[in-house]
């Protein structure tokens, strides 16, 4: 059962959703890019605004048309909101007896979260949620989320989802899904996920979607999907990766790797945090923080006086191979969405696809080398 | 959309937050290794096994993972030897009786000590990996019917490195036999590295399983010995320490291929580890 | 009391040797025990025997200023000590001092020496043999030039 709201009625879902008591977090353009910050109506988003990304490049173009959510995936993603940079998680006085940092998560609404982005959210659940151990300020955060979905109808040229398992369509897990059609007038498909979801699609002035809109849906997304074929073979990668863990590709992608982490900052899986123990220059007080950390930087595998990845073949051995193969053997699900950020965000373009494909052209010259 | 608030833990809190405890006891062992006995100020962790570990916060300073190294079945205390290398241990080791520091867990899994039932239970420990085994020992001892021969490997430093030398030496049935990388002035022991001390130990390669705790390059070596003496790689056992930050699987830091060391370990079996332990650098 | 030849044998060393080469092995070996204290060679001296363990300990060592005598390793039962009669100019490169009580096979090293080179069989065989025991050796101190258990991390 799906509903279509009229683009000039995009501001009564916004309404609603504050009418609720949500804080607005949504796509929006600022320095060049389109980021996520706190909007307050739909003059906010980026009509009319596309991204062309390549390695190394990301740039802001006016589209043709008057499309709201006409771009792909900008350097933000949602675990800022999830995971914040930056959380205290106790403080304590002499004797020990810690005072947990409540979590200061309120209602929010995540406007235009990409399927990719979705599926990056359930992978980060099954970290935070799905262990022994779950992280209270995740969980309080998470379920403190409205999640509404928009439809991918224009990939950037990196985009690779559907190679990982994705898909340009959100199927499950939004409490509202959209899918944005321009033609013969710019409407958006609405689809409930949840019964928050069909709370807040009980006020919107909606009309049924007939045959022709659920059709014009259908074709959005299938062209995405189109679009993205043979972008990527991720076909036995996690055995390919574990094979070759000495491949020599590795100290070629090495070479090139400045290890800056931006690629793990932008990327919406990666979770590494570090644990930050402080005082007061008093000394009386003492407190505990979790930031983010990146398995990039040097300090990342230091252990009393020594480092088990001093170089940075074997950090960035480590991130792919923990995106692209162990993540599996963890989490049961694959690290990486396929959304192409750490390629066009990395400063030196390297391209996780194509250092797969050295690895597998590598490995298939040394089978033939020795056959 | 709907999630779960997690479970708390059976005290009811967070999973990063320490309890506190106060030193009941502290002991020197040797030049820069002490071992503290800890009772709880108010709420205690779960009772914790052979192998496992606790993340020990000195206020202000910082956490560290230590094992425990004491007897589970007797003292109430939580029981640890900690070496002061860094920060955080020297820390710890200049705690005094009376002050409190923090503790999490346990954590981690415990030695699969069922294993060795009805057969040869061999330890061997090199420089600090005797006190992880030291609850095994103790298990052994009380129920000393359960095992066949009980073997303890030690190799050690120099003889000042050496740990609870005058309680080995009290170890009744145990065939106990220690060696020093290098000797120092007056000592009339054994010289040399502790794989040298398998060949003649006492114990049938065919029905024993063997834990071993050490350096890592000392457990690779102690395992290829072990192996050319005929035990089967499935029989042994080894502690791993990596990189650890929150000890919860939460912070990725304590990862070695496709396993996370503070959730999935520290004990592995020896073969199924081996992989990935013997790629530099991964 | 058993024989030359089945203490041989017990060594892992010989373990295996066919019994001719058995008989010209034993033929240069002599049973002895010497006490805790005694000196079995000294650094410098010709080499011209070495030892087969039995029970007890010995300790190599050599004498570093400002420390006295270093012990670099410890053999026990089982155990070959001397390897300098084999190869020339056959002169002791450390110590030896009993630490326990030993009970010892001493060989007469030129005695064998002779008997190699009427038998190369025999010579290859020995030499084989004691070119294993000394790779087992030289790996074990690589690994306590290794320091394992230093302050770095492992």
């Amino acid at each position: 059962m799906a509903s279509i709201l009229a683009r000039r009625d995009l501001d009564v879902l916004f309404e609603a959703l504050r009418d609720r008591g949500y804080r607005i977090v949504g796509p929006t353009v600022r320095d060049g890019a389109i980021v996520h910050a706190e909007i307050a109506a739909a003059a906010d988003l980026p009509e009319g605004w596309t991204d062309e990304q390549a390695p190394a490049r990301y740039r802001l173009a006016r589209r043709e048309d008057d499309a709201v959510f006409g771009y792909s995936v900008g350097p933000h993603s949602w675990k800022a909101e999830l995971l914040p940079p930056r959380v205290r998680l106790w403080q304590a006085g002499r004797d020990l007896e810690p005072d947990e940092t409540v979590p200061d998560a309120v209602p929010t609404a995540f406007v235009g979260v990409r399927p990719c982005e979705l599926a990056a959210i359930d992978v980060q659940d099954r970290v935070f949620l799905g262990g022994r151990f779950q992280d209270g300020d995740y969980a309080a955060r998470r379920a403190q989320a409205f999640i509404v979905t928009v439809d991918c109808g224009d990939p950037s040229d990196l985009c690779f989802c559907t190679a990982v398992g994705g898909s340009p369509l959100a199927h499950e897990g939004f409490d509202l899904a959209l899918t944005e059609l321009l033609e013969p007038e710019h409407r958006f498909v609405v689809r409930a996920g949840s019964s928050a979801g069909e709370a807040v699609l009980a006020d919107l002035p909606t009309r049924e979607a007939t045959a022709d809109d659920l059709e014009a849906a259908h074709l959005v997304v299938a062209r995405a999907a189109h679009e993205m074929e043979g972008r990527f073979d991720a076909e036995g990668v996690h055995d390919l990766l574990l094979r070759n863990l000495e491949s020599p590709a590795w100290a070629d992608v090495a070479e090139r790797c400045l290890t800056c982490g931006n690629c793990t900052l932008v990327c919406p899986t990666c979770f590494c945090t570090h644990v930050v123990d402080a005082s007061s220059l008093d000394g009386a007080t003492a407190e505990r923080s979790r930031v983010w950390d990146t398995c990039f930087s040097l300090q990342y595998a230091e252990m009393h006086g020594g480092n088990t990845r001093p170089t940075p073949r074997s950090r960035y051995r480590q991130w792919l191979t923990h995106k692209l193969a162990t993540w599996e053997d963890q989490f049961g699900t694959l690290g990486c969405v396929g959304c192409g950020r750490c390629i066009a965000w990395c400063p030196v373009g390297i391209d996780i696809r194509e250092e797969v494909r050295a690895i597998r052209a590598e490995e298939e010259t040394n089978v033939h080398a020795h056959a | 959309m709907a999630i779960a608030l997690p479970e708390e833990t059976a005290v009811g809190r967070g999973a990063m937050t320490p309890l506190p405890y106060r030193v009941v006891r502290k002991r020197r062992e040797n030049h820069d290794n002490w071992t503290l006995e800890l009772e709880p100020v108010a709420d205690a962790i779960e009772p914790i096994g052979p192998g496992q570990f606790t993340m020990l916060y000195s206020f202000g300073v910082g956490e560290v993972p230590i094992s425990t190294s004491g007897d589970l079945e007797r003292s109430g205390e939580l029981v640890h030897t900690i070496r002061a290398v860094g920060a955080v241990t020297k820390a710890l080791c200049a705690a005094k009786a009376g002050d409190v520091v923090g503790v999490r867990g346990p954590f981690g899994n415990t030695w699969p000590v069922a294993e060795a039932q009805g057969r040869d239970l061999v330890l061997v420990a090199g420089g600090v990996g005797l006190p992880p085994l030291r609850p095994v020992v103790y298990h052994a001892l009380q129920h000393r019917g359960d095992f066949r021969r009980v073997v303890v490997l030690y190799g050690g430093r120099t003889p000042d490195d050496l740990l609870f030398m005058r309680e080995l030496k009290q170890w009744r049935d145990i065939d106990v036999d220690v060696t020093v990388d290098a000797a120092g002035a007056g000592w009339a022991g054994k010289v040399g590295v502790v794989t040298k001390l398998i060949p003649a130990a006492t114990f049938d390669p065919f029905d024993a399983v063997a834990f071993v705790v050490g350096p890592e390059i000392m457990m690779r070596f102690t395992a290829r010995a072990l192996l050319d003496r005929g035990l089967p790689p499935e029989g042994i056992w080894i502690s791993m320490e990596r990189t650890m930050r929150c000890g919860v699987g939460l912070c990725g830091h304590c990862q070695l291929g496709p396993t996370l060391i503070c959730r999935d370990g520290p004990v592995y079996r020896w073969d199924e580890l081996a992989p990935f332990m013997e790629v530099p650098e991964l | 009391m058993r024989t030359l030849d089945a203490l041989i044998v017990e060594s892992p060393v010989f373990e295996g040797l066919d019994q001719e080469e058995l008989e010209l092995v034993a033929g240069c070996g002599k049973n002895i025990a010497v006490d805790a204290g005694e000196r079995l060679f000294r650094e410098g001296d010709d080499a011209n025997t070495f030892f087969l363990v039995r029970s007890g300990l010995v300790a190599l060592e050599t004498y570093v200023p400002n420390r006295g005598a270093v012990t670099v390793v410890t053999c026990g039962p089982g155990e070959i000590v001397g390897w300098s009669w084999l190869v020339p100019p056959h002169r002791w490169r450390l110590s030896a001092r009993v630490v326990e009580n030993v009970r010892a096979v001493e060989f007469d090293g030129a005695c064998l020496r002779k008997k190699c080179e009427q038998i190369p069989e025999l010579g290859y065989d020995l030499l084989s043999r004691f070119a294993g025991d000394l790779a087992d050796h030289l790996q074990s101190a690589y690994v306590q030039l290794l320091d394992v258990y230093g302050d770095r991390a492992s």
